[in-house]
């Protein structure tokens, strides 16, 4: 049986331990003397029983599932012949693939020699078996956990209590599932960084100002020995990140306000939603329009003014990622200052303060920790952006703070580096993750200082 | 508001008066459709004065016709159920209503015999001289000092830091906080006690000398120990401002009131002295309302 068929006679199952855990609190119950002798509802019994019925069951089938491939790749390597099982572990790796490509159907039996199309059976019966007992397992593992239920169950049982302990694992299970995921993520750049870190060494990376990741991958080439200097990624970072912060934060901020605190409500009803699609737009179509619109536009008007500008800058991107985040500062903000109890601004007014002294000496400094923190989430969000850089803003890795000049940033970087085909112990693709890792902690140290100015700066309403 | 828009369904009763009683008790829906305010809603030396005031919020009428005097260094008390229009009629007197969207006020209102509605009448000036403190207390999430500061500050009164000392301290010590927070002036006015909270809105109130304060029930968030010493307070000053105050407590009217007007659905049923009102009213729905039989 394949593992979506038992899934479906699982959830069959559990409904049918939840009818029969209802119907047998409500047997019980009316013997005792009616529904007011138990615990808890009918209800609360059903779900117990269907809990039992799915959670250890599944916990068989993840079990089984994860150790199915290896299992039986072990197996089916163990009755090999002696010479094939002691080639190197690449190669016996390749011969054992091309069974498991024909036990699976995916190739043609022809190149096949009779050793691997024995195995090749071999492994279709293996896993047949495997597929059957893991079946058998899981049902057995619902069917006992039910009767354990529906046999425990008495008038007097907390149903309830155990239903929502249940939840809170379950929910406690989600949360942690996701902060384990990523740990793994960070844990997993890290080490790819530390090997990165063994062949550059850290201070090249952190102090450098040359970026130039060209590497000679073979004795005989001519090329660059490669220089790592990340310092001048980081300021192209920052300086696109700062022209898009300084379009997005007045314009979002100041359309927030007005927004929430002069528009009508028509008004509003219409123009937020409007303006949170310009968030929905895949960064790809921004990336073209800074590329193709923006980009030759302001090397136009540059030259017009006598100015000399790159045909891919730092300004054009910039320009663009702003435009590309005012919604995002906008809606927070919004959100934000709406929060604001209406009780100071009745206060406000009502001394006689117009509604423009009242959102500056008022609102804003009420509102401002959220706004601070909705800033920073946008300037993270500005940092890791990769489709507009790596379109509209260049590849070369220039050390300068004119807006006006190409520069690179540390996402473009990582896609260059990563785009095509790469061996994967070369510096030149570990440096990838050295930048994700730095990434990783600019983004980081961002959050913290969001943190710090929220809780350093709060005016506490209430 | 919402029993206003039902007023329509009953049938015009009249002006009930005190032998129809016993049958119409407890009837509190049968207002009294064609309500003539019973009482003398004017006095001679008027420092506001409302006539014949509607306001509506989109459809609905909220106040209907209400006529009322607010005379100078009097304290008037505006009691009636939740519901009954007198917060709203409170906030037409410095045009609060003004910030609802589709809220809309006919009739006339003057401030010392000036229309405060007409086209060139600016809200920034009439608030300074009709102040309101809320029923919660609101203070910013300021320094003490500067949640005083900040009325004086808006209008321009202080023209250097010690003037503005000066008028933050005065203020504090009229509303009787300065001895309690002479020392931590520079401290959140929101670690207040809710007592203190409103007495430091009453104080920030004052910091812009109006001439009018008015109070939507100042107390109802506060214990009784604090609500004591807030109605002591309104004791004092009504000595230098006019007072209009909406309150839920009949004691507190009592108390502090020279004269108490009862609304009902969004009328005026009934205003006169508060001696007068509380023991000898003259209408059935204000007999009901004092002696507690609904509200």
């Amino acid at each position: 049986m394949q593992t979506p068929s038992v899934i479906i006679v699982l959830v069959a199952l559990c409904l049918a331990s939840f009818f029969f855990g209802r119907k047998r609190s409500e047997t019980l119950a009316l013997r005792e003397g009616g529904y007011s002798s138990l615990h808890s509802l009918p209800k609360h019994y059903g779900y117990m029983a269907a809990a039992w019925a799915a959670i250890p069951a599944l916990l068989i089938l993840l079990v089984f599932t994860v150790s199915e491939d290896r299992y039986i790749q072990d197996a089916v390597i163990a009755q090999l012949p002696g010479a094939i099982q002691t080639l190197p572990a690449e190669q016996l790796g390749l011969y054992y693939n091309q069974v498991l490509g024909f036990a699976q159907g995916g190739i043609d039996g022809q190149e096949l020699d009779e050793t691997q199309l024995s195995a090749a059976r071999y492994y279709q019966q293996l896993a047949s078996q495997f597929s059957m007992v893991k079946a058998a397992g899981v049902f057995l593992a619902a069917l006992i956990g039910c009767l354990l239920v529906l046999k425990g169950i008495h008038t007097r049982l907390r149903a309830r209590n155990h239903v929502e302990s249940i939840i809170q694992w379950v929910l406690f299970g989600c949360s942690f599932i996701a902060v384990v995921t990523t740990l793994g993520i960070v844990l997993s750049v890290l080490f790819e960084a530390i090997r990165f870190f063994q062949v550059i060494p850290l201070t090249d990376f952190l102090f450098g100002l040359e970026w130039s990741p060209q590497m000679a991958i073979r004795a005989d080439q001519v090329a660059a020995s490669g220089s790592f200097g990340f310092v001048p990624l980081l300021v192209g970072t920052l300086l696109i990140s700062a022209v898009a912060m300084v379009i997005a934060v007045p314009v979002g901020l100041m359309s927030a306000i007005y927004l929430s605190e002069y528009a009508t409500r028509r008004f509003r009803a219409i123009t937020k939603p409007v303006l949170e699609i310009l968030a929905g737009v895949p960064t790809v179509v921004y990336g073209f329009f800074a590329a193709l619109t923006v980009a030759p536009f302001i090397r136009n008007l540059g030259e017009s003014v006598g100015l000399s500008v790159a045909s891919e800058s730092a300004l054009a991107a910039g320009i663009v990622m702003g435009i590309m985040i005012i919604p995002f500062v906008m809606s927070l903000s919004d959100d934000i200052i709406n929060a604001v109890p209406d009780s100071l601004r009745e206060a406000s007014l009502g001394m006689g303060a117009t509604l423009n002294e009242t959102i500056r000496k008022v609102l804003l400094p009420a509102a401002l920790p959220g706004i601070v923190g909705g800033i920073l989430l946008a300037v993270s969000r500005a940092i890791g952006e990769t489709m507009i850089v790596v379109m509209a803003a260049g590849l070369s890795a220039k050390l300068t703070a004119n807006p006006l000049e190409a520069v690179t940033t540390i996402t473009v970087q990582i896609v260059t580096l990563l785009v095509g085909d790469q061996e994967f112990d070369s510096p030149k693709t570990m440096a990838a993750f050295a930048l994700g890792l730095v990434l990783f902690f600019v983004t980081l140290l961002l959050n913290v200082i969001a943190l710090y100015v929220v809780r350093r700066y709060r005016e506490q309403y209430e | 508001m919402s029993t206003v828009a039902s007023m329509g369904n009953f049938s015009s009763k009249g002006t009930a008066d005190k032998a129809d009683k016993p049958q119409q008790a407890l009837d509190i829906n049968h207002a009294a459709d064609d309500h003539e305010t019973i009482g003398t809603p004017w006095v001679e030396d008027a420092k506001m004065s409302a006539r014949n005031v509607n306001v509506f919020y989109g459809d609905k009428q909220a106040i209907m016709s209400v006529s009322l005097d607010i005379g100078r260094n009097e304290v008037v008390a505006m009691i009636g159920p939740s519901g009954c229009g007198k917060s709203t009629f409170l906030r037409t007197l410095n045009r609060m209503n003004d910030i609802i969207p589709g809220c809309r006020v006919e009739g006339n209102i003057t401030l010392d015999n000036e229309d405060i509605y007409q086209s060139q009448q600016d809200t920034v000036l009439l608030r300074a001289r009709v102040g309101m403190v809320f029923q919660k207390p609101n203070p910013f999430p300021k320094s003490i000092y500067e949640n005083v500061a900040y009325g004086p500050k808006i209008h321009g009164l202080a023209h250097s830091n010690a003037e503005m000392d000066e008028i933050v301290e005065k203020s504090l010590r009229r509303a009787g906080l300065f001895n309690e927070v002479k020392d931590q002036l520079d401290k959140p006015g929101t670690g207040l006690s809710g007592g203190q909270q409103q007495r430091l809105c009453i104080a920030r109130a004052i910091a812009v000398s109006p001439e009018v304060i008015l109070m939507d029930e100042p107390c109802s968030a506060l214990d009784p120990i604090a609500t004591a010493r807030i109605e002591e307070l309104i004791d004092e000053l009504k000595e230098k401002y006019t007072i209009a105050i909406v309150t839920h407590s009949m004691q507190q009217a009592a108390r502090v009131s020279q004269r108490t007007a009862y609304f009902h659905l969004g009328k005026l049923i009934e205003v006169g002295d508060t001696k007068e009102i509380f023991t000898n009213p003259q209408h059935h729905l204000t007999e009901n309302y004092i002696t507690g039989r609904f509200g």
